[in-house]
């Protein structure tokens, strides 16, 4: 009895020590560790034979998107959900059409960026119905499970009477499938936020993406931060695609800078998880700089360090409007990368003109700014009347819904 | 810690000298048994103060401490329910679903603070009595009802809701859980830790009032309770209820820690359970003290700082905690397999049928 007593001891011992030695792994690389199931870019085009350096880093894409930042988007910058990064139009004659119906299967309304996105598209959609372009507007939302989507979209095609169907895909790879299906019933088909490996949707729309998101405040810590200075990384989950890109172009940034990266923390996007991890990392040593994956939860990163009387970090948030405000209350020095939010009133529009043939792009890339410190004040007080979970850039204050629809979620 | 606080199941301690004393309590300690969790305790305390000696200081202390409380009133709040023989699975919802509350009633206004918080402790009462009478009277195993009630809670507050918290805290609400009384040496001294010893001091008090010594005989063999007069029914629902109540404090401090975010909450029952556990708790009823169990709940948020300390990479923490639990609790397990005063028979074969 006493040896096996002995043995335990040993066993939970051992798995400390050989836990610790894996610590000196090096995460200025693509992380080797991220051998979640495989899934392809969508805006690759599926070439193979592309420099990818990790699971998640294709070099193409990520050289595109960091230039598609600095390119001028078509149209009027007023509305920015119908401007356009080099739009390649594509002719719809063939989709035009009298009938109206509107169909969407959407992946989740899970999280608050998505939450906020969909009541912009309801209110974009009520506009449209009492202008009499939308007749009915179907909706089916899959509560983030691959095999109801699998199943709302083909029920939208096995109803037979969409006259357009818009899918927000939960999973890249999984749902490429019942999107060439839905293409295949002849119905016009809109994809948007994340994609799919097929091109047979007549748009695919989106902000320019993850890698130009993670570069955005990858740059500005490198840029605001003396060489040497200390940045904890803050992610959400492993393996989700659009986080891992975002992920993925910041190792790329601080690869080259004199910045140290304090490994990566996955978080759940919990607040008390990220604040217990702030925490921590401060009592371990100094922390200059703070960069997540997304804004959930920045404003418990912050008040870690009020808590434990620091000095504020060099911050990267997101639009989200709590983190807004604790930066202007705070005059810390943060930015605030941008996944528009504005997109969910893109695929809407983009269906009437469909159905009056006019021309959209094939690929639809929307502009994606972050808030800087100069501009800050300007969206803060355009929300000013908005609640703390919402974001900033959800381009809906033209419609008529607007503040209130936002307001009593 | 005394050895007259262990609670009555355990059995009298053997009659030593006073001068063996101290080498009994290493021995008890280190020894396996109950008192297994607290040598975890020390041993991974002392690593953390060996990985980074910073962690000693008291302000640190202190905010490791603000961090725990919460996990600890749940693992307290677990604890009742566990030693009657029951499980409490919806602990996790309820805190996602009272932070929600919170902050969709309050919605930024100080004034509403006081309403709000009386508001999700009726809330945590009533889901308590569901759990609890559903348990007890309509024979539903309580595995399978407060599964029902995380996923109801859930469900509800995601249909309420829309499918993200909405509103904000108040400065007011977010007092317990992240302010405290500025000192020199300590730099805060949380109100968290306060809500946590006056936490602890209930618990003690009811596990050594007759209710406590009741609902541990309900645990060890509910039939005998029921023939010597013990209203099971009642016991275990107040259980439930107590365990509720704990949830919703949890989620008091949780908010208060850190805000309102969708993720509030998830997978606490779990991390509950396991501290309990781990504490030296049967699985099953009829065995444990509960302040072995608020000590498996520290330990894990001591292992979970010592996995931070050593920077070790995420991917692998749940795998490593895992192999510590399961080690421990079979280290700890050793003392228990041997014979003891009180017949063991009897209640496993109790313990599946309430």
């Amino acid at each position: 009895m006493r040896t096996t007593r002995a043995l335990l001891a040993a066993a939970a011992a051992a798995a400390l020590m050989l836990a610790a030695c894996t610590t000196d792994e090096p995460s200025d690389t693509a992380a080797p560790d991220e051998t979640a199931a495989a899934s392809e870019d969508p805006g690759a085009g599926g070439e193979d034979e592309e420099t990818t350096d990790g699971e998640f880093f294709v070099r193409a894409d990520y050289d595109r998107q960091l230039a598609q930042r600095d390119i001028a988007p078509e149209g009027d910058p007023a509305t920015p959900w119908l401007q356009a990064i080099e739009p390649e139009y594509v002719d719809t004659a063939q989709y035009a059409q009298d009938g109206n119906t509107l169909c969407f299967s959407n992946a989740s309304v899970s999280n608050p960026w998505r939450v906020t996105g969909w009541i912009t598209m309801q209110q974009q959609v009520e506009v449209l119905q009492q202008q009499g372009l939308i007749g009915e507007f179907r909706v089916s939302d899959a509560a983030d499970d691959d095999n109801k989507q699998i199943s709302d979209i083909q029920a939208f095609i096995d109803a037979g009477d969409c006259n357009a169907i818009i899918i927000s895909p939960s999973t890249t790879a999984t749902l490429t499938p019942a999107v060439e299906a839905a293409c295949a019933s002849g119905v016009p088909v809109i994809v948007f936020d994340r994609g799919v490996n097929s091109d047979c949707m007549v748009t695919f729309i989106h902000p320019i993406g993850g890698y130009a998101y993670g570069a955005d405040g990858a740059e500005f810590l490198v840029e605001n931060l003396e060489p040497g200075s200390t940045v904890l990384p803050l992610r959400i989950l492993p393996g989700v695609d659009v986080l891992e890109n975002r992920w993925a172009a910041a190792q790329e940034i601080f690869a080259d800078s004199e910045l140290e990266i304090l490994g990566d923390e996955f978080t759940g996007g919990d607040g008390a998880e990220i604040k217990n991890l702030v925490t921590q990392a401060l009592q371990r040593g100094e922390v200059d700089g703070i960069w997540m994956d997304a804004g959930d939860g920045a404003v418990a990163a912050v008040e870690a360090f009020e808590d434990t009387g620091n000095d504020y970090p060099v911050m990267v948030g997101e639009d989200e409007l709590s983190f807004l405000r604790k930066w202007q209350e705070t005059g810390m020095t943060a930015v605030a990368p941008v996944y528009s939010n504005f997109q969910w009133r893109t695929p809407i529009l983009a269906a009437t003109m469909i159905w009056a043939g006019e021309q959209v792009p094939v690929e639809w890339v929307l502009p994606q700014d972050e808030i800087t410190e100069d501009d800050r004040d300007e969206f803060l007080d355009r929300n000013a009347d908005m609640p703390s979970l919402h974001y900033a850039k959800f381009g809906g204050e033209d419609l008529p819904g607007f503040p209130a629809a936002w307001q009593d979620r | 810690m005394t050895v007259t606080t262990r609670q009555p199941a355990q059995g009298p301690a053997p009659q030593r000298s006073a001068g063996s004393r101290a080498g009994e309590l290493l021995a008890r300690v280190f020894g396996g048994g109950s008192g297994t969790v607290f040598a975890l305790l020390i041993v991974v305390f002392a690593a953390i103060f060996i990985v980074n000696p910073g962690f000693a200081e008291p302000p640190s202390l202190m905010a490791f401490l603000k961090q725990a409380a919460p996990l600890m009133i749940l693992a307290i709040g677990q604890y009742f329910v566990i030693v009657s023989g029951e499980f409490d699975l919806s602990v996790g919802s309820l805190v996602g679903a009272q932070v929600v509350i919170a902050a969709a009633l309050i919605d930024g206004e100080e004034g509403r603070t006081v309403p709000v918080i009386l508001l999700m402790l009726g809330f945590g009462i009533l889901v308590g009595l569901v759990n609890g009478l559903i348990t007890t009277l309509l024979k539903v195993q309580s595995f399978i009802t407060t599964l029902g009630m995380m996923l109801v809670l859930y469900g509800a507050i995601r249909l309420w809701t829309g499918g993200a918290p909405t509103g904000a805290l108040s400065e007011a609400f977010r007092q317990p859980g992240r302010g405290g009384i500025d000192m020199s040496v300590v730099r805060q001294l949380p109100w968290a830790l306060m809500i946590l010893i006056g936490i602890v001091i209930i618990a003690v008090a009811v596990m050594r009032s007759s209710y406590g010594r009741t609902l541990i005989a309900t645990g060890d063999n509910d039939r005998a309770a029921g023939f010597s007069g013990v209203r099971v029914w009642r016991v275990r629902t107040l259980a439930f209820v107590m365990s509720s109540v704990a949830a919703t404090v949890a989620a008091i401090l949780i908010g208060g820690y850190a805000g309102v975010t969708a993720q509030v909450g998830q997978g606490l029952e779990f991390t509950a359970i396991t501290a309990v556990v781990l504490g030296g708790a049967a699985l099953g009823g009829g065995r444990g003290w509960v302040v072995a169990a608020m000590a498996g709940a520290l330990t894990l948020e001591a292992l979970f700082v010592l996995f931070n300390q050593l920077s070790m990479p995420s991917t692998i923490r749940p795998a490593v905690q895992g192999v510590i639990i399961i080690a421990a609790v079979a280290y700890a397990a050793r003392e228990r397999a041997r014979p003891r005063h009180h017949q063991e028979v009897p209640s496993q074969q109790q313990s599946n049928e309430a």
